[in-house]
């Protein structure tokens, strides 16, 4: 791998990060960590600023402090080029899709990968667009289709399809499996699992879906009173005794999913995927 | 650096057993090194029995998919795959290259009739929806005479204010040029004759008559008309308009009807404003240029504008201020799915508000002078 050091570097890294908008503020010296090839779950309340630190990270967000480093790559003063370098490593998947609605799906697919690599034959291009569309999930008569013939949960997928078009290391999922139904939200958590599994792939994943927390997060940052207050795999979390960790997962919810989670792990039988094996290696 | 992705071919007997020939792919067989590679692969002619990927370094999908295309178009045989370059072949096995990704498109000579049939068509149908929407405001306002406590009064009000009040200084500065422009051109052309002072006539009699309450509705269509479509649209997308009914509040009587009463009655009252303004505008063009005296120019107008001049325009402004909110409400309460629905309603609204005006203007204008006020 092009990116074999002694020390894997962390993917992502914010160190104190702060977000104000006028008098509010919505980050204070937030500090998170994400290690290569894990899906990172990140939870807390709505309007507790999981999205802002979405698009601090992605670069759409001029955070107010604090330093911000993906792949290596320091993103708030870091000249043009790089970003530039880093935004061909990276796929975002946003909430509605945000699919291009006068390109069909596989156009949309194609988009990244005309600005990234202009001199790809034509052909070949629209070929890997097509694989990645089915990749993602959608059957093979959506590739040409526009995105208002999509239902919300096919858009998700083309918006999937889209965000892996370049095949990135890091990809980031703003709440993947809402608005879907329980089977969708299922089928989708199984495909960002094998993804990773496959491409070994470092994802960064909101949600508010407690199942999805349990079945393919490998650690979870819980944002509360403007920063991180915890990291770690739930029963970690359980054990800090905070007390909105404690609501969030041990409410009725939390406890459902937990008993689904141990249900599966009990029919599957295998352990848990270790992932760590995963990696671009040839 | 990382090692280019290179291919040999070799005939396959110095590894034992006959095989046949053999590729060997080596170096890195990622996105970013792909494109050449990939060109150079399709010299490759001749039969491959078997891919070797042992001397790869590095691979990805798009690697992945290369290799898999070229084992079935060769009909050969992977093998050397270490064990992630193994699971990215599996998740590309499965599909094949398959036809486009691009929408189908019919050629031009079976579009265009396609496309012109289903224009007509969708006339046919706007006309049926513009006036059952036409009977629907009849009967929301029916229902409102019979209950007048429900009458939407503060929306009406509301709307007036942004159709009329607001409008007045866009329509008042407008109309005010148009009368000076009249007035200077008229006068140019007039002069020729010796006729200059028929320039009050002609500004009088035509602001009076056509621009003043032709130019407000295409104001008022641009301004009003285009809010219309474009915030019942909205409305209609966010749900709005259905949570109103859910409720058992007509959406006729509570946006639609407050719109139209307001739109037709503003346009009486800025129709007649706007010919003011384009009257005291010629009048200062006469003033500065024609050597006739502001308020005798005012005079003159009484003396030459026959009354029924000004009623030709009040009765075609309250016309035009229907044709004009009926078009926004109804291509509003049109918009269907997604948000580029409310742009291309909008558009339509204001321009089939803005076709329909002239239109009836040609009829008022014919029928008006066959009636003898000529």
């Amino acid at each position: 791998m092009a990116d074999d050091h002694d020390a894997p570097e962390p993917a992502i890294v914010v160190e104190g990060l702060a977000n104000r908008f006028g008098d509010f503020s919505v980050h204070e010296g937030l500090d998170l960590t994400v290690r290569r090839g894990e899906i990172l779950g990140v939870v807390g309340g709505s309007g507790s600023g999981k999205s802002v630190l979405m698009r601090s990270i992605i670069g759409l967000q001029r955070p107010s402090e604090g330093r911000i480093e993906v792949l290596g790559e320091t993103i708030r003063d870091s000249d043009p080029d790089n970003i530039y370098g880093v935004r061909s490593r990276w796929g975002v998947l946003f909430q509605g899709g945000a699919l291009f609605s006068t390109l069909t799906v596989g156009e949309n697919v194609e988009v990244p990968l005309k600005k990234f690599y202009p001199d790809l034959d034509a052909r070949l291009r629209a070929e890997i667009a097509r694989y990645k569309v089915i990749l993602s999930g959608l059957p093979e008569s959506a590739v040409a289709k526009f995105p208002s013939e999509l239902s919300g949960g096919m858009k998700k997928r083309a918006g999937l399809a889209r965000a892996l078009s370049l095949d990135p290391e890091l990809l980031f999922l703003d709440e993947p499996t809402a608005g879907l139904d329980p089977i969708g939200a299922a089928k989708f958590d199984r495909l960002t699992r094998e993804l990773k599994e496959t491409l070994g792939l470092t994802v960064f994943l909101i949600t508010h879906d407690l199942d999805t927390l349990y079945e393919i997060c490998d650690r979870v940052a819980v944002i509360a009173d403007k920063k991180i207050i915890a990291v770690g795999t739930i029963p970690e979390l359980i054990a800090t005794g905070h007390p909105w960790i404690e609501e969030y997962f041990n409410g009725p919810r939390g406890r459902a999913a937990q008993a689904s989670h141990d249900r599966n792990q009990a029919q599957s039988g295998t352990a848990q995927t270790t992932g760590a094996s995963a990696g671009k290696g040839g | 650096m990382e090692n280019a992705a290179q291919y040999s071919l070799e005939d396959g007997s110095q590894h034992g057993e006959a095989q046949g020939p053999r590729l060997v792919l080596s170096g890195t067989l990622t996105l970013a090194a792909i494109a050449p590679f990939e060109r150079a692969l399709r010299g490759v002619t001749g039969p491959i029995a078997v891919i070797d990927l042992a001397q790869v370094d590095e691979m990805d999908t798009v690697g992945a998919w290369v290799v898999c295309r070229l084992a079935r178009e060769h009909d050969a045989e992977i093998t050397g795959a270490s064990e992630a370059a193994e699971r990215l072949l599996g998740a590309v096995r499965g599909i094949d290259a398959g036809s486009g990704i691009r929408a189908p498109r019919l050629p031009v000579f079976k579009r265009v009739p396609v496309e012109l049939g289903e224009k007509v068509f969708a006339a046919r149908s706007g006309l049926y929806g513009v006036v059952g929407f036409f009977g629907q405001i009849l009967i929301g306002g029916a229902s409102l005479i019979r209950h007048p406590s429900r009458f939407p009064g503060r929306a009406l009000v509301h709307q007036m204010e942004l159709v009329g009040v607001t409008a007045l200084p866009i329509i008042g500065l407008m109309s005010f040029l148009i009368g000076i422009v009249i007035a200077q051109q008229g006068s140019v052309q007039l002069q020729q004759f010796g006729a200059e002072s028929l320039t009050v006539n002609l500004v009088g009699r035509i602001t009076l008559r056509e621009l003043g309450v032709l130019m407000t509705a295409i104001m008022v269509a641009g301004r009003s008309g285009s809010a219309f479509a474009a915030q019942l649209g909205t409305m209609k997308l966010t749900e709005e308009i259905d949570a109103m009914r859910t409720i058992g509040i007509s959406p006729i009587e509570v946006l639609v009807i407050p719109r139209i009463l307001a739109a037709t009655f503003m346009m009486v009252l800025l129709g007649f404003y706007a010919s003011v303004m384009a009257i005291v505008g010629g009048a200062v063009v006469g003033d500065l240029t024609l050597g006739i005296p502001f308020w005798t120019f005012l005079e003159r107008i009484h003396d030459v504008v026959p009354e029924y001049d000004l009623w030709v325009g009040l009765i075609k402004a309250p016309v035009f201020g229907l044709i004009v909110a009926l078009a926004g409400c109804y291509n509003g309460l049109q918009v269907r799915g997604n948000s580029e629905e409310v742009g291309r309603r909008t558009t339509m609204a204001v321009v089939s508000a803005i076709f329909a005006v002239i239109v009836i203007d040609a009829f008022f204008a014919v029928f008006f002078t066959e009636i003898g006020w000529g």
